[in-house]
């Protein structure tokens, strides 16, 4: 009995000297306000894992820096896509976000008002800030948080040889479809009997498709996701008269049989293999589908449905943490990075549209009078950036649940009311 | 002939529902080797579980060259396997001391251990995060070792939040409360101390509850993507379900999330496989189903 109480008196000391140990240790350096370098060894967080072609690019620049000077040396951590912005957000709250890193656009206020991010200063770099189209930069309060190599931009896709066999007009920059025009269009390519659901806008992708693809239409009926003079309500534009119109027509989609309530796995395989008519689809396809149908491909710029045509702005851009401990190394290389070459090399890499018109006269097919040259037009004619509040990400998730609940039937009126509510509660909880 | 009949009918009602569940098995091991116009072309057929047309291995190749596949493998093994060990020693302790040990608050502690159950990981991820970053770390730099602090990451990381496990501690509860107490009492009476009692009486006897918390602990472990997602920077420290979403990036190849989604799933079947028999024994003595 007394050895076991000896025991027990040694395995409570040791617990209570472990405790103390780590109690002491909580106050140490897990408590440093600065993180993402080792002296002048720079990370750099990429959100490209597993997707080759644009993560080749970013290993060039850090690659060519690296070389370039002797100073400071960045190094790379590339991340899947899928939950880029949750490891993000954990290593924010563990003071432990790297350097350099690149973000969504429409997630750049977010992250600037939550402390992730520090205001960015590139003058001097190769490429000014003012060559760029306005939507690859990211600002917040008048300050410039980070820039994007690149935009990307939304059209339908079409084969010329359908919408002619069925007497449907192919709409140009000047003279984009109506919505009577593509009400009817899409009632001619249904009433073929050819394509079970001849319109493709890809309902079965979740996320900030949902907000990117759909807002836009949203917003030439007239509404929007939030009241952008001051973006303190959603209230009178999100659950208003157009909204609620724009709601009630994509209902009628679904509805008419025109649209799946939940697209494939692979709605452009579809659309190429035949499947689908039209699909409401991002540049980055553009490639692919010229490849595989020539000159054949149409494509269609927005449709207007009274408030001119509309697409959303704004891709990944790169930006430099807030708690970055050593700002000048971060600085040096945004600086460095801002390379025509590079803003080249993207495009090429990712099929996107070349943020810079220097850029855009190298990379083929977007040159003046390219094959692709119509999408820059859309990114600087048509685009919206997404409300440039920290409460995007919630409006995000607000809207995406609206939307699905509308694909499912729910009356458009109410889901546009409640999901109203909901921001407009989060807008006064958080005194955004 | 009714008898006949019925033990048919049964048999066919048995494969038929071994096939609902086997055929996305079937499909996901066959369509590996499809190039993925192929897998697509097949969807509308039973051509899409049978293992033809253009059969290869690129989809395994191209597994290779786009990730780490090997590294993330060895690294949910070593995860999965560490997990299981520690977690089988820690709960079956906890539900001794909680089953076998007579001492007072101990039913108060048992319901709130139970109580966790209904607590999502996800509503404490977060502070969990803040929490392992203030911890003290042993590491070793270069020759020597040094403390740090934080453990954001590394291996251990990923493995000491999933050990206490609120499930296999009732779990083991249930088991050890069929296990006769008069054992213990004839032990005390032969001078056992309760490690003893632990180790050479209770813990013999519960193999059935040991292999099935080694499968319940396992899968998660496997199957873990939010929480090494969050805490793990490195490439060569991810496991394997962290992988399967560098997959689904534009272009995505179904072909290869097939052989990958193969890969990764043939450990845990072979798991399956060599404890199904205790699995089953043992859910079916503790009347507990997961």
């Amino acid at each position: 009995m007394v050895f076991r109480t000896r025991r027990l008196a040694v395995a409570s000391v040791a617990a209570l000297a472990a405790t103390a140990l780590v109690a002491g240790c909580a106050t140490g350096s897990g408590g440093s306000s600065t993180s993402g370098a080792k002296g002048d060894t720079l990370t750099l967080w990429t959100h490209n894992a597993g997707n080759s072609a644009e993560l080749d690019v970013v290993k060039k620049i850090i690659k060519d820096f690296n070389g370039s000077q002797s100073t400071y040396k960045v190094e790379l951590q590339a991340f899947p896509q899928s939950d880029y912005n949750n490891s993000v957000v954990a290593a924010a709250s563990a003071r432990k976000l790297p350097c350099l890193l690149d973000v969504d656009g429409p997630n750049v206020p977010n992250w600037a008002w939550g402390g992730y991010l520090a205001p960015i200063d590139v003058s001097g770099s190769e490429v000014p800030l003012s060559a760029q189209l306005p939507s690859t930069v990211g600002r917040y309060q008048g300050k410039v948080y980070a820039f994007g190599f690149y935009d990307v931009s939304l059209a339908f896709f079409a084969r010329k040889s359908v919408l002619k066999e069925y007497g449907i007009r192919i709409p140009t920059l000047d003279k984009p479809w109506t919505k009577a025009e593509f009400d009817s269009a899409l009632a001619k390519l249904k009433k073929s009997g050819k394509f079970p659901y001849p319109l493709e806008m890809g309902t079965g992708s979740l996320g900030e498709w949902y907000p990117y693809a759909y807002s836009p239409q949203l917003q030439s009926f007239g509404g929007d996701l939030i009241d952008r003079d001051g973006y303190q309500t959603a209230s009178g534009t999100l659950d208003g008269k157009d909204a609620v119109e724009w709601a009630t027509w994509f209902r009628s989609l679904v509805a008419k049989g025109y649209l799946s309530k939940k697209s494939g796995a692979d709605p452009n395989k579809d659309f190429l293999a035949g499947k689908s008519a039209l699909q409401w689809d991002g540049s980055w396809n553009a490639a692919k589908n010229a490849a595989k149908l020539g000159d054949d491909l149409a494509i269609i710029p927005p449709v207007d449905f009274g408030h001119g045509p509309k697409i959303g702005g704004a891709s990944w851009q790169w930006a430099m943490s807030s708690t970055c401990s050593n700002k000048a190394g971060a600085q040096a290389w945004l600086k460095f990075a801002r390379q025509t070459k590079y803003f080249v090399d993207y495009a090429e890499a990712t099929g996107t549209i070349p943020a810079t018109d220097a850029a855009a006269q190298q990379v083929d097919g977007y040159q003046p009078g390219g094959k692709f040259s119509v999408f820059t037009r859309f990114a600087r004619e048509y685009a919206v950036v997404r409300p440039v509040t920290p409460a995007y990400p919630y409006i995000s998730t607000e809207f995406q649940k609206a939307v699905q609940d509308i694909l499912a039937g729910a009356d458009p009126e109410k889901a546009l009311g409640q999901a109203t509510k909901d921001i407009d509660t989060n807008l006064k909880t958080n005194r955004y | 002939m009714t008898s006949y009949l019925r033990f048919f009918a049964g048999h066919v009602g048995r494969v038929v529902l071994a096939l609902v569940f086997a055929l996305p098995l079937v499909f996901m091991l066959v369509s590996s080797f499809k190039p993925d116009d192929q897998i697509f072309g097949d969807l509308g057929s039973l051509r899409a579980f049978l293992p033809v047309g253009a059969l290869s291995l690129d989809n395994y190749t191209g597994v290779f060259e786009r990730v780490p596949a090997a590294r993330f493998l060895l690294n949910s093994v070593l995860i999965s396997s560490i997990t299981v060990v520690l977690g089988v020693i820690v709960n079956s302790l906890a539900a001794f001391a909680l089953s076998r040990m007579r001492w007072p608050g101990r039913k108060l502690v048992l319901t709130a251990v139970i109580a966790t159950l209904i607590v999502p990981f996800e509503t404490f991820a977060l502070p969990l995060v803040w929490w392992i970053n203030q911890l003290p770390l042993l590491r070793v730099n270069g020759f020597h070792l040094e403390w740090t602090t934080g453990w954001m990451d590394t291996y251990q990381v990923q493995i000491l939040p999933l050990v206490a496990n609120a499930f296999s501690i009732f779990f083991f509860h249930q088991y050890f409360q069929s296990i006769p107490k008069e054992i213990d009492e004839a032990a005390i009476v032969d001078g056992a101390g309760w490690f003893t009692i632990y180790r050479r009486i209770v813990m013999p006897l519960s193999g059935p509850a040991v292999a099935t918390v080694a499968i319940l602990t396992f899968l998660p472990a496997w199957n873990s993507y939010l929480w090494p997602l969050m805490v793990v920077q490195s490439e060569e420290l991810r496991p394997v379900m962290v992988g399967l979403s560098y997959f689904f990036q534009l272009n995505v190849s179904w072909g290869q999330i097939m052989a990958y989604s193969s890969m990764i799933t043939v450990p845990i079947l072979a798991l399956f496989v060599a404890f199904q028999r205790s699995f089953v024994n043992s859910i079916a003595s503790t009347g507990v189903k997961g």
